[in-house]
């Protein structure tokens, strides 16, 4: 871990300014992800800012039927939300079925938003990894590749999203609010805010040096049954092979993300018109032109079957 | 004290102490955290830090390497590398050097430490060490590497097949045949608590404090690889935080924790970073199998092979795959052969049960498809084909055998005639469900091994270098030297892990228990032959309740004052005479999802025949974690090579996945009630590592019984079913 400064900021605006100003400043608020980076030396920031004081740790209402999720709302805490079980289930089921007790308690919505990919050679500092070090190649390519991306990858990076948060998110259309060193606020869809990696894996989201995420707004509740459905090796505490975020309506229809695929929450709004037809017709359409590598190619049937116990479950 | 003849009655056997559920009486320690492991003391004051640097390549030279701007870092107080290090030998138990360069052996050999004012320092500037690699291409592939890879003995040495009578001939003629392939990953040990030592000089005697479950041989290694007389060396290892093998041996924390501490002239702390872990140190080989057993036409076993390549690095040894098959199963034609490859990866050694571990999860699938094929009950089957002898040497008796008991025992707890024979059949909802059954079979060893026990004012001390890592050991040697001495367990005050105690036979290969426990026995007869010397009572007086009692004759033992004795159990021809083994049998319930063939374990039962249970409590422990690890063997645990550049990649806990609580059902485990007298005079043999062989089977065995898909490569993950699991509808 390289050393570095500390502020601890007092209002969002300043947070802002504080690291828009410093090459190598970073926001810092539970720490889940950002502290093990720092102490592998993947991530070496010079300066954080800690936003923990900022206030945004609320969960309210919006005029238009929706919630406003505050940015530092601790998993945790968003999970059990009465409102949030009520009628956005999917987002409660998707966030418990990530990291443990201990780690939601402490991680926060943005830095779940936020967190990197968990990509082996990422994690590695002896290999190539354009993500970490843009440039220098990618390892992973031709190496193991097990748990990487079979869609949305370019031949710069084939790293995950590896959230499950961010996928219920994704289904739900919710809009991330930012705030910025000038005070200008930002409403970016979801569907936009992660990036596809293309010539610039070093590049997660769309955000821009020094703007902060302040909240999350969900939209009103859609109703339907609202599925998360996790695959994995072990029974809990692992990142998703694939991970299938569903609500169906009482006549069939509705809407479907999945997680641990690519880039980003994965949703193909054509494939969602599909799924009257079943889970083959969905996941065809979702991940035409996927190029999975052979030791990931298990997860495009492996996607259809999981969509498939979704759709066959009645309660 | 010599055994060497079958243990006839002695105070053990009253199993007033002996043989009782005890809580640890080092578990109030440890869940208060007044247990100090290594990295955790307090002592010596002051200490600094070091922080490993590990090779960026997997074989090759240093051209250069610059500790320049490590140096002259903040807090940093020295650099230490092959080139400092001064002339270094190398333990006898390290196949590899502990401190690479310039030559690098392997991914993530040590290179450097990094020693400074704070761990943080030492972490900061440790990534400024630069260091220009010529790289060489190595052998990272054990297929490509066994396709020309010689037939060994299980020490690595060239030899041909093991043969008893005429394999092929009776194979070929067999009506009944099963020609199989199986292969198991390698595996990394995992450990809650990583490599840690704290080193310190005083003159040019070293005082290491460290996390190893051998002392005479860690200190014996560290003192070969440092040059100096083992006398030099303080070798202290109170508490383990696990180490399933991975701490049978020196390894580089401590040596570079010793090198760092003669360089600073004071203590240096080092823990080796997770990251390191997978890489740094050994692992548990790889193996690919082939199994042939042909059988007549009632299930009797005519003929059977087990051949097993595994890779090492040059100079090491083959995992030794096939050793169970010498004696689980009848067979009057037997062949068994090893092959070693040569392998760049790194260093391949022991993990909890090695050989029988993957070697069971190789035969005890075959068993299952055996049985299949003859249409039998697989624990019939294996009934069938037990045997009360060596089946090489028949004149030779096993001490001590149950493993039919074993199944039909674990067949009626565990509801095994309900199975459906016919795989694939039975449904709960959305899982396919299943059972599998396989035996356990572990060899029991015999290990000389040292006490010294004190009595003083009524109170019994017993000083040992035998080490606890998490299995119990200072709670059975209590009961022990309780049960001996006549005395409560609370009036026993038990030290452990330390040179300046007699050498023991340490932690290893499940032969801790039985052979520590035997050698505490043999200091206790010692101390009360002084005893009843000092109260003028005869040699077979009785020890009971605090006293020392002949005939009309009773004094209290705390009369006796202070006596000091010790003595070592050493170990005859009983064990070539007989062959001592243990035995036990697994059942799993399992279910399988139908959509994505994730499977989930349901149910766990073994049953263990294992001679006299010191502490049923605590070896109940044992056994439900190698149960555990057996879980993850068979599911999920497998450490995957990148072999372009020669690395275990997913070398950290969240890539490498071992079972969490959610994986583990009600596991369910009965010891039958034996004592072995040809093991030892406490008639106990090991058990904390039969508890993990077959389990593995056992797992593959119960989902082909749900789904009727057989898979031969472990771990048995969802991947490996999905193109053959029910259409969806």
């Amino acid at each position: 871990m390289k050393a570095f400064t500390y502020e601890r900021a007092r209002d969002p605006v300043a947070a802002a300014r504080a690291v828009a100003a410093r090459q190598g400043a970073r926001f810092i608020a539970g720490g889940t992800n950002l502290l093990d980076l720092m102490k592998l030396e993947i991530e070496t920031p010079t300066h954080l800012v800690d936003v923990q004081d900022l206030g945004f740790d609320r969960i309210e209402p919006t005029a238009e039927g929706g919630l406003r999720i505050g940015a530092l709302v601790t998993n945790t805490d968003l999970a059990a939300d009465h409102r949030v079980r009520r009628d956005y289930g999917v987002l409660s089921r998707a966030i418990l079925a990530g990291a443990s007790g201990q780690l939601r308690n402490k991680a926060t919505t943005a830095g779940n938003l936020l967190q990197r990919t968990r990509c082996p050679y990422f994690y590695d500092t002896n290999m190539a990894c354009n993500k970490r070090k843009p440039g220098s190649g990618c390892a992973a390519i031709g190496g193991y590749s097990r748990q990487l991306g079979v869609i949305g990858v370019s031949d710069t990076c084939i790293a995950t999203f590896p959230g499950d948060m961010a996928v219920a998110l994704r289904l739900l259309d919710a809009v991330v609010e930012t705030i910025d060193a000038e005070g200008l606020t930002r409403a970016i869809p979801i569907a936009d805010f992660h990036r596809l990696w293309g010539n610039r894996p070093e590049q997660d989201t769309v955000l821009r040096p020094g703007e902060l995420l302040t909240s999350v707004t969900l939209p009103r509740p859609l109703g339907g049954r609202h599925h998360y459905e996790k695959v994995r090796d072990r029974a809990s505490y692992a990142f998703a092979l694939v991970s299938v975020a569903a609500v169906i309506q009482p006549d069939g229809t509705g809407r479907v993300a999945f997680g641990g695929v690519a880039p980003k929450p994965w949703r193909v709004e054509a494939a969602e018109a599909l799924l009257p037809q079943g889970a083959a017709a969905v996941t065809a359409r979702a991940f035409q032109g996927a190029t999975p590598t052979k030791d990931n190619a298990f997860k495009l049937p492996l996607a259809t079957r999981a969509l498939a116990a979704v759709l066959a479950q009645k309660d | 004290m010599k055994f060497d003849t079958p243990a006839g009655p002695n105070p053990i056997d009253r199993m007033k102490v002996v043989g009782r559920a005890h809580d640890r009486i080092d578990g109030p320690l440890k869940v208060s955290g007044q247990a100090a492991y290594a990295f955790e003391r307090r002592e010596p004051a002051n200490p600094a830090y070091g922080w490993i640097v590990g090779a960026a390549v997997a074989k090759g030279t240093i051209r250069w390497i610059d500790t320049d701007e490590a140096r002259a870092a903040p807090g940093v107080l020295a650099v230490v590398t092959a080139r400092d290090a001064g002339p270094l030998g190398k333990g006898d138990r390290n196949t590899v050097r502990l401190l690479g360069g310039p030559r690098i052996d392997h991914y993530h050999q040590a290179i450097a430490v990094v020693v400074a004012e704070t761990l943080e320092q030492a972490r900061a500037a440790a990534a400024l060490v630069r260091v220009d690699y010529d790289r060489a291409a190595g052998s990272f592939d054990l297929d490509e590497a066994l396709k020309a890879a010689p037939a060994t003995d299980d020490d690595g040495k060239r030899a041909r097949a093991d043969r008893v009578g005429s394999f092929e001939t009776a194979f070929a003629a067999a009506p009944v045949q099963l020609d199989a392939e199986y292969s198991t990953p390698d595996h990394t040990h995992a450990m809650m608590e990583p490599f840690a030592s704290i080193a310190q000089w005083n003159g040019d005697e070293l005082e290491l404090w460290t996390s190893n479950q051998m002392i005479d041989w860690g200190r014996s290694d560290l003192a070969r690889t440092l040059n100096l007389p083992k006398e030099k060396i303080r070798f202290h290892s109170p508490y383990i935080g696990g180490g399933f093998g991975g701490k049978l041996f020196l390894r580089a924390d401590a040596l570079m924790a010793a090198l760092g501490a003669r360089a600073v002239g004071r203590a240096v702390k080092i823990a080796m970073p997770r990251a390191l872990m997978a890489n740094n140190s050994t692992h548990r080989p790889a193996t690919r199998q082939r199994i042939r057993i042909g059988a007549s036409r009632d299930g009797t076993i005519t003929a059977i092979a087990h051949e097993s390549g595994s890779g090492d690095q040059p100079g090491g040894g083959p995992e030794n795959a096939i050793g169970q098959t010498k004696l689980l199963y009848v067979g009057a034609n037997r062949l068994t052969a090893l092959r070693l490859a040569v392998l760049d990866l790194p260093e391949g050694n022991a993990m909890r049960a090695p050989g029988e571990a993957p070697g069971m999860m190789a035969l005890e699938i075959a068993m299952d498809e055996m049985a299949e094929k003859l249409g039998m009950d697989p624990v019939e089957f294996r009934i069938r084909n037990d045997t009360q002898v060596d089946p090489a040497r028949p004149e030779r008796k096993f001490s001590q055998r149950q493993l039919t008991r074993c199944l039909t025992e674990g067949a009626d707890r565990f509801g095994w005639s309900n199975r459906t024979a016919r795989p694939g059949q039975v449904r709960d909802g959305r899982w396919l469900v299943g059972m599998g059954v396989a035996a356990a079979f572990r060899n029991h060893v015999s290990r000389p091994s040292g006490a010294r026990v004190r009595l003083d004012g009524g109170i019994v001390t017993v000083e040992s270098d035998m080490t606890d890592i998490g299995t119990g050991s200072y709670t059975i040697i209590a009961q022990t030297a309780a049960e001996m001495l006549g005395v409560p367990v609370e009036a026993v005050v038990v030290k452990l892990g330390s040179s300046d105690f007699p050498a023991s036979a340490g932690s290893g290969g499940q032969w801790g228990a039985a052979n520590a426990t035997a050698g505490v026995y043999a200091a206790c007869v010692k101390l009360r032959e002084a005893v009843t010397q000092r109260l003028g009572l005869p040699l077979d007086a009785t020890f009971a309740n605090g006293r020392v009692r002949s005939g009309t004759i009773s004094q209290p033992l705390s009369k006796a004052g202070s006596l000091v004795a010790e003595d070592r159990i050493e170990f005859g021809e009983l064990g070539k005479t007989f062959q001592l083994s243990t035995f036990g049998a697994h059942f799993v319930e399992v279910g399988v999802d139908s959509y994505t063939g994730a499977t989930r374990v349901r149910r766990m039962l073994a049953v263990c025949a294992a001679g006299r249970i010191i502490n049923p409590k605590s070896a109940r422990s044992q056994v439900i974690g190698a149960m555990t690890m057996g879980v993850g063997a068979a599911l999920m645990e497998e450490l995957a090579v990148d072999r372009r550049f020669g690395l275990f990649v997913n070398h950290d806990l969240a890539s490498y996945e071992v079972p969490v609580h959610a994986d583990i059902p009600h596991q369910e485990v009965v010891f039958l009630d034996e004592a072995d007298d040809k093991a030892n005079p406490m008639k106990a043999k090991g058990v904390g590592e039969l508890g993990l062989c077959g389990v593995g089977a056992a797992v593959a065995n119960a989902i082909y019984n749900a789904t009727g898909i057989r898979v031969r490569d472990y771990p048995l993950t969802l991947d490996k079913y999905l193109g053959q699991l029910p259409q969806l509808a």
